[in-house]
């Protein structure tokens, strides 16, 4: 019998209540938000629960939503797949600007190390009971989240994009 | 006997007598420096790629007397900067070319080693000359090998013409002074 994700969300709801909210499918994978609180818990339950046995993380990242409200202000994404039944899910939990941390989950998979690291480096999230969490892809004295959108995309050491230069300005002086 | 012509340096100028050749030293010092200079490639990207091709029978830089490629910088006189170099590479890139003997020259090939080309992003460095100076830019996305090889012959003319004494100028060391060096 293949795994619905009726059977998923039935499965989840009775042991999380109102800390798993708005099921949906969302471009062909089954979503659906928890709170940071029972984040760490619910990707344990699903996998090592024998009937969901979600036991390969596919992906771990951060998004920032600068227009959204204080509640919803960053997001760490997971998406987990099962091997077995060839089922995926993804699961997001929002975080708050002024506690901008969760619970690491490097101690249910491994690979979660390098990319709960990769989204402290771009975004900033403080992932509680990480091992090492240090930058990884950038170089280390940096002291912005060059990710979020408030983060100008352009280096400002920058010297030959002058306008005078592309015929911009006026008189081109 | 191979019919082939070999193609010598001319010599510098000089006064040539019988069994004698007076000229100046830093013609002569100049002369085998330039036709001599051992590239060290740092080739992060696919600015590199057309270096290989530099490098191969085709265009041959072995012609210039540049076929010894160095892979220590102790050995290099002509560090070759072939890429993106981001700002994490940057401190490793000022290493190499202060762990380079004197005389010492950079060739910055291609728009990103001259620039940030289209990488203007917080993670790329916006030109090499901002950690090491150069002496040659090359540009091009990336440049035909003809460009790099022109790249060579341009720093040989510049090589050729410099005085032996100008790594001790005041003018040298405040360069280097001005890159903290």
């Amino acid at each position: 019998m293949a795994l619905e994700t009726a059977y998923i969300q039935e499965k989840l709801t009775q042991k999380f209540g109102n800390k798993v909210l708005n099921f949906a499918m969302n471009r062909d994978i089954f979503s659906f938000e928890a709170t940071p609180d029972a984040i760490h818990e619910v990707i344990r339950t699903l996998k090592v629960d024998e009937d969901l046995n979600f036991h390969f993380l596919t992906d771990l990242c951060g998004v920032h939503y600068p227009d959204n409200d204080s509640q919803h202000l960053f997001a760490v994404v997971y998406h987990l797949h099962n091997w077995v039944e060839n089922v995926r899910v993804r699961v997001t939990t929002y975080l708050t600007d002024e506690n901008l941390e969760v619970n690491s989950i490097t101690d249910l998979f491994l690979c979660s190390n390098w990319m709960e690291r990769e989204t402290f480096d771009f975004y900033g999230i403080n992932f509680i009971g990480h091992p090492q969490l240090k930058r990884i892809l950038n170089m280390e004295e940096m002291v912005s989240f060059p990710m979020r959108k408030e983060f100008p995309m352009e280096d400002s050491g920058r010297t030959d994009k002058d306008d005078r230069f592309f015929g911009r300005t006026a008189q081109n002086l | 006997m191979s019919d082939s012509k070999t193609n010598m340096v001319a010599p510098p100028e000089g006064v040539t007598g019988e069994g004698f050749f007076a000229t100046k030293l830093n013609d002569v010092v100049g002369l085998a420096r330039a036709n001599s200079l051992w590239p060290l490639p740092f080739a992060t990207s696919c600015c590199g790629i057309e270096f290989m091709a530099t490098m191969a029978s085709h265009y041959d830089l072995a012609r210039f007397g540049s076929e010894r490629v160095s892979f220590s910088p102790r050995q290099a006189d002509m560090l070759m900067v072939m890429g993106t170099i981001s700002k994490k590479m940057a401190p490793i890139l000022r290493q190499v070319y202060e762990q380079m003997a004197e005389p010492r020259w950079v060739i910055s090939v291609g728009a990103c080693a001259c620039s940030g080309g289209v990488f203007d992003t917080y993670s790329v460095l916006q030109g090499i000359d901002k950690v090491i100076p150069v002496d040659v830019y090359v540009p091009g996305c990336p440049p035909r090998p003809e460009q790099i090889v022109e790249g060579v012959m341009q720093l040989q003319e510049l090589v050729k013409n410099e005085s032996v004494r100008r790594r001790n100028s005041p003018e040298y060391k405040e360069l280097l002074a001005s890159y903290n060096l």
